[in-house]
């Protein structure tokens, strides 16, 4: 249904010719854009959280009539200074059940269906029901996990080509006190997140003996009642940073130690941020990254205006200074390059795979105690679990891949520089 | 009693509810955002996204003004808008729906045009802290700059076009203290250590140290010891030119303790020995007094300390003389040193006396200070508090100061002046930024055009090439004017500047006021630096140009 005049603002850009330098390929302007929008665009919001609530906003005035939302938290106290969907009355339920109520109040006519829980828990099939998932997510692993889903769609011919029906795209966003980034992810095109994982270095930590021996600012004092003295207390129980207990017993105890050593600093707020990882958050950079996304989504969705490409960098401290530049695909990544392509007969055995594998050019003669896995399945592993996984060595590709087509392998090897993946079009 | 402990949860309440961002601006930081009063001119969705984000950051009140009614196309493009409200004052539905986001602010509308008020009452511009002042024409924004200059509210101009947008900040001087750069430099001396520093260094006795112990000295005394020692073999010298600070270098990591047994060369990861290395060239390029605040030393400002110089610029004072008849041009102590690798002693001993002589700094810019307050005519000493002081001396390295030129000045320079145009020249010329320097050119033609028209460029479906022509021979009759090159997709942008006909796409808009609340809030907690210039936002891109060099 059409609401006229309500999506004017955006229709005009859909409806009118745009200049073909500055419109995304193959765009047609035309007044079906509006209620493929309002009725046929699926698309999945990933995290209800602070970009989340702005992502699902923007997409709904936008005029995304057909929305998802999947978040496994619950609303607390501190959410209140950003995610403005949440009220006060709101704390301890679901994110994504109330976020979605609130659009649905306010912007008629738009359908959001939330799902409380893990991403992990639904299966690949479910990702791949959506036209574009935007994830507004602060974890590495959840957003490295999410592109393996949407990159393992992806299907190349012999000659590594992408098939562009099997494109997913991502867009991602990610904040941090006044600083962002928006990008956009078409697997097999653009890079991924395992292309570009550098951009999210491993946070430093500090050396057991430092905390053990030598601690010298409070952050030493807590990092030590949290990952050493703690488990030494508490064999059976595992440190719940949710726990108001554990959190006090912490405070307790890094102030102690701290008095000790004759350290300054120690409060209840530092510990919360450190034992935690509290990532500093504030609406107005949420509210920029989430709208840079959403504007992403509608020009993937349509192609009214030329893509970002492909990935932009905000920051808010000193002035405002954004930075928008053009990553390039890591040829040889595990997770979205075409790696080896065979083509093998449903009735080949696992280890007779591997012998062909490791004789490819492309496994550099590097392969030679593998250990092979199909997604989140490990078919054949090194180290404590060889021994579990080697009857699958004499079990056939029919059986462990389940059935034919085409499947993604990761094979892994200590002598490889990095994951190798193996597409396998496994026929009768 | 039970007023208090209900007045002590209700603080407990707001530290948890505005954790996340405590953690940036600090409770000071919130405190100033609590006392705010903001005004809002325009409740489009640029407007209402702008206060949206200061509502839920917790600024005191908030006052809008908007003289239009709320029509079918707001419910599209703006969250603050309800069905019910439908033929109502748009500037009572907004405040209405943004008190749901924060019970503690408190809101009120104005129901006429921002245009009207300006005519009418330009004294209703007194006693807000800030304007946030949304899709106002150049005219306007003229107007608001001069009434707000004399007011002393402080304004942030956010304008959202089809998939442009344009924002700017009013205020006739912004000065910071804690400017929270991403880099600081380490102000510690080891160049020229102060008496107690150099004693205590040299009090090591590196030889006769355990080996737990020789890993565990901080490199800070390793580099003064190092240096006395290099100095020695060098005439009395430090390390200089790139040769002889790669030899001090190689020294500093010759005298780690190898492990027994361990052949020459295989030295003993001492991670002291590694921080000495690469915090060596403190040794031969110490941070100094930055040249921007030299240059604040030569302001006027500073200069001349009135009874209405600010604390900032008697503090700057203080500081100046303190460089220049104190420390032999070395800024005041910030008084916190970097972690580095030290027992836990070794480390408590030497940020005591990093600590005590920020404080012996500290007392000095302070007696400083008030003997300048004191010579002034009509100034009041007792008014300047040792805290302030502190946090000057602790953060002056980065401290700043700015000026921002009114619209005026910045609309007559643009085109205008000879400089601004080899300025504007050099931008359009330039691969990076030619296109956003077109779109701010472009944004001021649509203006020109609608003055002329009566309408903004591409309003009605049927007129849109034409009036593709309209802009285009105004953006290129000023550019010739100036004597400004044009860019070679220059018409493809007039086109889509048409296409959308003014509109307020609701993203373009959330951009463009998520970052005026981001103005805002560093105008208002006195924190981070504020946007100097004119930020040109381009959504076809995903790109930002700040235009102007003040
Ligand atoms: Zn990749």
């Amino acid at each position: 249904m059409y609401e006229g005049g309500r999506w004017e603002d955006v229709d005009l850009v859909l409806r009118r010719e745009g200049a073909s330098a500055l419109t995304g390929p193959g765009f047609e302007a035309s007044s079906e854009l509006v209620p493929f929008l309002r009725s046929d665009c699926r698309i999945l919001v990933i995290g209800a959280g602070g970009l989340g609530c702005e992502l699902l906003k923007d997409l709904a005035l936008l005029g995304f009539g057909n929305i998802e939302v999947i978040d496994m938290d619950t609303i607390d106290v501190s959410n209140l200074n950003r995610q403005f969907l949440f009220r006060m009355k709101d704390v301890g339920q679901p994110k994504a059940v109330v976020a979605a109520s609130r659009i649905q109040e306010r912007v008629e006519g738009c359908t959001v269906v939330p799902h409380f829980g893990r991403i992990e828990d639904k299966p690949a099939e479910f990702y791949r029901g959506f036209h574009i998932i935007v994830l507004g997510l602060d974890s590495v692993e959840a957003r490295a996990w999410i592109n393996e889903t949407a990159c393992s769609f992806l299907e190349h011919d012999e000659e590594g080509n992408v098939d562009l029906s099997t494109v997913k795209p991502l867009v991602d966003g990610g904040t941090e006190g006044f600083k962002g980034h928006a990008r956009v992810i078409l697997p097999g095109i653009t890079p991924c997140f395992a292309c570009t994982m550098w951009l999210f270095p491993p946070q430093t930590k500090f050396p057991l003996c430092t905390l053990a021996e030598t601690p010298r600012t409070p952050v030493h004092c807590i990092e030590w009642a949290h990952l050493i003295k703690w488990p030494k207390d508490n064999e059976m129980e595992e440190f719940d940073v949710d726990n108001v207990d554990h959190l006090g017993w912490c405070h307790r105890e890094a102030t102690e130690r701290a008095k000790e050593f004759g350290i300054e600093g120690v409060t209840l707020q530092l510990v919360q941020g450190v034992v935690k990882n509290i990532i500093p958050a504030i609406a107005s950079t949420n509210a920029i990254v989430a709208a840079a996304c959403a504007t992403e989504v509608l020009k993937t969705a349509t192609m009214c205006s030329a893509g970002m490409d492909n990935y932009m960098m905000f920051m808010g401290g000193e002035g405002i200074y954004t930075h928008t530049v053009k990553y390039e695909r890591d040829e040889c990544c595990p997770v979205c390059s075409p790696g080896i392509f065979l083509t093998v007969q449903s009735s080949v055995t696992l280890g007779d795979l591997i012998k062909r594998i490791s004789v490819h050019p492309k496994a550099l003669g590097k392969v030679e105690r593998p250990s092979v896995s199909h997604g989140t399945d490990n078919l054949y592993m090194q180290g404590p679990l060889e021994e579990a996984t080697r009857p699958n060595l004499s079990k056939t590709l029919g059986d462990l891949l389940g059935g034919t087509g085409q499947k993604a392998l990761a094979v892994n090897d200590k002598r490889l520089p990095r994951t190798l993946r193996v597409t396998l079009s496994v026929v009768p | 009693m039970g007023d208090a402990s209900a007045v002590a949860r209700e603080s407990q309440d707001k530290d948890k509810r505005y954790d996340r961002q405590i953690r940036i601006w600090g409770k000071d930081g919130q405190r100033k955002l609590e006392t705010a009063n903001v005004c809002l001119l325009g409740a489009g969705p640029t407007g209402s996204e702008a206060m949206k984000n200061l509502v839920l950051g917790g600024v005191s009140s908030y006052t809008i003004v908007d003289g239009t009614k709320v029509t079918e196309r707001d419910l599209g493009n703006n969250f603050l808008m309800d069905k019910s409200s439908l033929g109502q004052s748009k500037a009572e539905c907004c405040s209405r729906l943004l008190q749901d986001f924060n019970e503690s602010v408190s809101g009120r509308f104005v129901a006429e045009t921002p245009e009207q008020l300006m005519d009418a009452k330009p004294d209703f511009f007194d006693g807000f802290d800030l304007v946030l002042a949304t899709q106002l024409t150049s005219a306007y924004q003229h107007k608001l700059c001069d009434i707000c200059r004399k007011s002393g509210a402080r304004v942030v101009f956010g304008r959202s076009y089809g998939l442009f947008g344009l924002v700017r900040i009013s205020a006739s001087e912004h000065t910071v203290v804690e400017s929270k750069p991403d880099n600081v430099l380490l102000h510690l001396r080891v160049k020229d250590p102060w008496p107690e520093l150099a004693e205590y260094a040299s009090n090591f006795d590196l030889e006769s140290l355990d080996d737990m112990t020789y890993k565990h000295v901080p490199y800070v005394v390793l580099l003064i010891k190092l240096a006395e020692a290099w100095k020695l073999g060098h005439g009395g010298n430090l390390p200089q030119g790139r040769a002889e600070q790669r030899d001090f270098k190689a020294f500093v990591r010759s005298q780690q303790r190898r492990r027994r047994g361990e052949p020459e060369g295989v030295a003993d990861e001492g991670e002291n020995f590694r921080e000495a290395v690469e915090n060596a060239h403190y040794l031969w390029s110490p941070p100094g007094v930055p040249s921007e605040i030299s240059r604040y030393f030569a302001d006027p400002a500073c200069e001349e300390i009135t009874s209405a110089s600010s604390h900032f610029w008697v503090c700057m004072a203080a500081v100046k003389d303190f460089v220049a008849e104190r420390s032999g041009g070395a800024l005041p102590l910030p008084g916190s040193i970097p972690d580095m690798t030290a027992t836990t002693d070794l480390y408590l001993d030497l940020k005591r006396l990093y600590d005590s002589k920020a404080e012996e700094d500290c007392d000095w810019v302070f007696d400083r200070a008030i003997q300048i307050l004191s010579r002034t005519p009509g100034a009041d000493p007792s008014a300047l508090g040792r805290d302030y002081v502190k946090g000057f001396c602790k953060n002056c390295a980065h401290v700043k100061v700015l000026r921002f030129p009114t619209v005026r000045q910045e609309q007559e320079g643009f085109l205008g002046g000879a400089s601004q145009s080899s300025y504007l020249q050099s931008l359009l010329l330039s691969e990076d930024t030619a296109e956003n320097a077109f779109v701010y050119l472009m944004l001021h033609a649509a203006d020109r055009f609608r003055q002329t028209h009566g309408h903004f460029p591409g309003k009605f479906d049927d007129g849109v090439q034409e009036d593709v022509g309209g802009v285009k021979s105004i953006v290129s009759s000023a550019l010739s004017e100036a004597g400004l090159p044009t860019i070679p997709v220059a018409e493809e942008y007039v086109q889509e500047l048409c296409r959308c006909g003014a509109g307020e796409i609701h993203t373009v808009a959330a951009v463009v006021g998520g970052i005026v609340a981001e103005e805002a809030i560093k105008l208002l907690t006195e924190q981070f630096v504020p946007l100097s210039g004119t930020l040109v936002y381009n959504a076809i891109r995903s790109t930002t140009l700040r235009i102007g060099k003040f």
